[in-house]
């Protein structure tokens, strides 16, 4: 289980993948935007999207968990 | 006859006596030498100096005491590049490196011999740190260990001071890559720790790893103390001396030319930089676009990645590039890329290389987590340490610049010889959406039609972007200059040319005071 985690606070912009979906490292799994800009979140590992903790619209704080990745 | 005879017994004795030194520590040392895939100290010192050659200052250090050769440290003069430095190499054979009273001479010595001769000092780091049986003679008095770090702050800015940390670099002695300007760590045995796991478990009860405390990976990715990471003791050094290349020998001396070399062929920056302003690109690219191919020395790559630091050439002539990546945190700045551009930035206004800043920033970082990180006060010491550079600086807004980023990446009123916006560029104190959404939320509240809404929030960001348009800055004259993209390079390599000659008088005064 790998957590992926808010590089820096924001709000959640898009969610781009759903629970199940097979992963790559790399991809972008979640699209914050802070500061008007888009901040793609990537996992960093493979595998198996195992939880999404965020809706659309949620403000998230620097190091808050908003996906499970099981690989 | 007699005399041939006695020289003969005389050189003997004196070669026996260097072969002893040579050798280093017992055997068995030099086998776990082997086991962490580190090289012998004098073998470093080869890789390192042009022809493997050196001359050495000390090398009878402690020959007295049977098993301290050199009393663990190998103080050498020689060539880099062509160019004279003074090194300071521990052996990790001896004692593992450990500091008794002769090293420390020994170091203190050529960190003097440095001075007096105006050449870069290197430090090869590999050392336990101080030997607690010999503390009254290394530790407290005028030319114990102290005195190495006194040295240390005496040269910064005067000559180049670059470490190598092949190994551990404990307690004290952590400090000797703390005050240098660049630190090239090897992953897997460098460390650097005030207190190791071990006494960190004694004295506060905390259970954590050599790696976790102070490995290599750590320095270069989350404290910042290291700014290049390696995988082997080769790639260190031959670091090192590309690194050197950049430098002058000291302060009063220019960094040299070389050969113009093409720029990277790929991409153009019209190609690379995305119309949407809020869109991420790879900066890296940008700079690719812009330098001599292959001359770029990316500095703290690992630590704060919002922001590029590093090394390049321009058409051969050396340049100190800091440039927002809003590939990362989208180029936002922060507590630690403020802290990491202010450190660079010095480094280059010490010894003569021109700055480039490269601005697609959207501001600094807000929110309550930075405000109690301290943002204003290491946003604070970036700007100094810009605003105090009197090395020419140019600086180009490559699409937008809003509020105080404007300022950290030497906006208009920062003295830089030129600012030159690209077509694309956008400078305000912040973007159209915030803007508009600043000035006029309580209006846009107040419509109650959702279309009557949406078009007042578009004709206002219409007539915002009109007010901002890169045109009306030119006229203006707050920026100088808008070049096309395609033309970047050969301006930026005709500028810096201009610009060589540059001299700012300061108003006179000891030093300013650090917002540190």
């Amino acid at each position: 289980m790998t957590q992926v985690k808010a590089a820096m606070a924001g709000t959640v912009f898009t969610v781009n993948v759903a629970v199940g979906d097979e992963v790559r490292v790399g991809q972008t799994i979640i699209v914050l935007e802070s500061m008007k800009m888009e901040i793609p979140v990537e996992t960093e590992v493979s595998g198996n999207v195992a939880s999404i903790n965020v809706q659309v619209g949620d403000f998230v704080n620097e190091e808050d968990v908003l996906a499970v990745i099981e690989g | 006859m007699t005399n041939m005879t006695e020289q003969t017994t005389y050189n003997e004795k004196l070669q026996e006596r260097i072969d002893k030194v040579f050798a280093g520590g017992h055997p068995k040392y030099h086998e776990k030498l082997k086991e962490q895939n580190k090289l012998f100290v004098r073998d470093r010192l080869k890789l390192l100096f042009d022809d493997g050659k050196y001359m050495e200052d000390g090398r009878f250090a402690n020959c007295e005491a049977d098993d301290l050769p050199a009393d663990g440290v190998v103080t050498a003069i020689g060539e880099v590049n062509g160019q004279t430095v003074c090194v300071m190499a521990n052996d990790s054979t001896v004692k593992a490196g450990s500091w008794g009273s002769r090293t420390v001479e020994k170091i203190i010595r050529i960190q003097e011999i440095a001075e007096k001769n105006r050449v870069p000092m290197l430090y090869l780091v590999d050392s336990a740190g101080a030997r607690i049986t010999d503390q009254l003679d290394m530790f407290p008095n005028r030319r114990g260990a102290g005195r190495i770090f006194h040295n240390q702050v005496r040269l910064s800015g005067f000559i180049p001071q670059i470490c190598i940390l092949f190994g551990p670099s404990a307690a004290g002695g952590a400090y000797i890559p703390a005050f240098c300007d660049i630190v090239i760590m090897v992953e897997g045995n460098a460390s650097m720790y005030l207190g190791s796991p071990r006494m960190a478990e004694k004295v506060i009860g905390e259970k954590v790893t050599l790696e976790e405390m102070g490995g290599a990976r750590m320095h270069c990715t989350v404290s910042g103390c290291g700014d290049v990471l390696v995988d082997s003791e080769e790639k260190a050094i031959s670091e090192a001396r590309r690194y050197l290349t950049y430098f002058p020998a000291n302060f009063t001396e220019k960094p040299s030319m070389k050969e113009a070399v093409a720029a990277k062929a790929g991409r153009t920056l019209e190609e690379i930089i995305p119309e949407n302003q809020n869109a991420p690109f790879d900066m890296c690219e940008a700079i690719d676009a812009l330098i001599d191919e292959g001359s770029f020395f990316d500095i703290k790559k690992l630590f704060a990645p919002e922001l590029i630091t590093g090394l390049a050439r321009i058409e051969g002539q050396p340049v100190g590039i800091i440039a927002n990546q809003p590939k990362v945190k989208g180029g936002v700045l922060f507590v630690d890329s403020a802290d990491k551009a202010a450190k660079f930035i010095n480094l280059c206004d010490a010894f003569s290389i021109p700055l480039l800043f490269l601005a697609d920033v959207p501001g600094f970082m807000i929110g309550t987590k930075v405000e109690r990180d301290g943002i204003i006060r290491h946003g604070a010491k970036l700007i100094m340490a810009m605003s105090s550079a009197t090395v020419p600086k140019i600086s180009v807004v490559v699409r937008k610049a809003y509020g105080a980023g404007l300022y950290a990446m030497a906006g208009p009123a920062f003295e830089p010889d030129v600012c030159i916006a690209l077509p694309t560029a956008q400078i305000a104190v912040m973007g159209p959406e915030a803007a508009v959404n600043a000035v006029y939320s309580n209006k846009i509240e107040a419509i109650e039609d959702p279309k009557e809404k949406i078009a007042f929030v578009q004709a206002k960001h219409k007539e915002y972007k009109e007010e901002i348009d890169i045109y009306k800055m030119a006229s203006e004259l707050i920026i100088d200059e808008i070049i096309a993209p395609s033309s970047l390079r050969e301006v930026l390599a005709a500028r810096f040319r201009f610009y060589s000659t540059k001299e700012v008088p300061l108003p006179p005064k000891k030093h300013p005071v650090y917002p540190v």
